[in-house]
């Protein structure tokens, strides 16, 4: 590894040195496309975002893709209903490694307003892996674009080699998972207890 | 518009066999309603859309209600004579409602611009015979707000074309706008629990789940 002093040296001389894990993070974190995807009224805010005004496109995030076999990044914007639930995690299983997950407001988090109700998903988090969370309700388009360099900052300090690298460059991990069933009561499972186990409260 | 009363004299006049009944309404709105019975709705619904004076085209909303069995106990003060003389009794009287299923319908004119009216229908029990008949040959647009009814409340539409749920998947049993829906137990992590949350946090927590 370089030493950062003769780095900035050598810059100055016009020479430009970077490894390839750098180089490697910097095309990936700057060309994250999108799925084409809203659910309730945060995607009015997402829609928002990658229009004119705040343009998310100054990310090299403009692509909104039509099919999740050419997406990236799943920003999961608006109510689950646990009718839409299994379709979620379908589209996500559909995506290509690597892949992220953004869970854009209350909803998404955690069911929101709607979190006492019986048919809605207290939570994407609990059948697919989510990165950053973004509260609000619905978040504003500069909170989606704050979640979004959020996301890149990730992106870019992955690791290529050693234990904790992108689950995209580990052999044989799990990048598929189970979709529920709609079950005669409640979705089956009602939640994937590999990814998420419910908070011990401390009373 | 004719009154609810004038409607229910015409209808009874045209069929002497249908029953019908004005329900009384304590809000402040006092918007009444009228109670048909099932076997002459459809005629009833008919007449209300074809007949020149009240032409109701357009039926607005289909609801349902929930009324489970309701025994009440009121004291009532009775005076009986007890070895001659005179006694003021308590006695409790215990007033018991059936339970059935309600169907609401609101219907308007949008050629006349006068209504709502209000129709109801009652199905005879919550369980085996929670029937009514489907208005949606009348009004075609009460199609998806009868399926509503029927994925929501489990009142089943005699005639209607296409009876599934519409909200809830095909698999689902129950019927979650009923009284006595009991939801699965996916209990949230709540911050701060109060009133029914609260409730719903003991309860899931005495069943040993993590609260």
């Amino acid at each position: 590894m370089i030493d950062q002093g003769l780095r900035s040296e050598l810059q100055k001389q016009g020479v430009f040195t970077t490894t390839l894990e750098e180089v490697y993070n910097w095309g990936r974190a700057n060309s994250v496309w999108p799925l084409t995807f809203g659910l309730a009224c945060c995607a009015i805010e997402m829609i928002a975002a990658s229009m004119s005004r705040y343009d998310l496109a100054r990310f090299g995030a403009e692509v909104f893709r039509p099919s999740p076999r050419q997406a990236d990044l799943m920003i999961v914007a608006g109510t689950v209903t646990k009718k839409m639930a299994p379709l979620v995690v379908r589209l996500y299983n559909q995506m290509p490694e690597p892949k992220y997950v953004i869970a854009m407001g209350a909803c998404a988090i955690s069911g929101g307003p709607f979190k006492q109700g019986y048919n809605v998903l207290k939570g994407m988090d609990r059948y697919i892996p989510v990165d950053v969370v973004i509260p609000g309700c619905p978040p504003r388009p500069e909170a989606l674009i704050h979640a979004f360099m959020t996301l890149q900052d990730k992106i870019s300090n992955q690791k290529l080699t050693g234990p904790d690298r992108p689950r995209h460059l580990v052999e044989n991990a799990l990048s598929e998972f189970p979709v529920p069933v709609y079950g005669e009561h409640d979705l089956v499972p009602p939640s994937n207890p590999k990814l998420w186990q419910p908070p011990v409260l401390v009373r | 518009m004719e009154t609810l009363e004038q409607i229910k004299a015409r209808v009874e006049a045209l069929w002497p066999n249908a029953r019908l009944e004005l329900i009384a309404n304590e809000s402040p709105s006092g918007q009444r309603s009228l109670l048909v019975d099932n076997a002459s709705a459809l005629r009833i619904a008919e007449f209300l859309r074809d007949d020149p004076e009240l032409h109701f085209d357009y039926c607005s909303n289909v609801t349902g209600v929930d009324w489970p069995e309701l025994v009440t106990q009121t004291k009532v003060k009775k005076k009986t004579v007890v070895d001659g003389v005179e006694k003021e009794v308590e006695e409790t009287v215990e007033t018991r409602r059936p339970e059935y299923l309600e169907v609401v319908y609101h219907l308007y004119s949008i050629a006349k611009k006068h209504g709502p009216v209000i129709l109801r229908m009652r199905t005879e029990n919550r369980a085996d015979k929670a029937n009514v008949p489907s208005l949606t040959p009348i009004w075609r647009g009460c199609e998806f707000q009868e399926r509503e009814a029927f994925d929501l409340y489990g009142i089943v539409f005699d005639g209607h074309p296409d009876l599934r749920r519409i909200l809830m998947w095909d698999e689902f049993k129950d019927f979650p706008m009923r009284r006595d829906y009991v939801e699965p137990d996916d209990y949230e992590y709540e911050p701060t629990p109060h009133d029914e949350v609260m409730e719903k946090a003991k309860a899931h927590a005495a069943q040993g789940g993590k609260p």
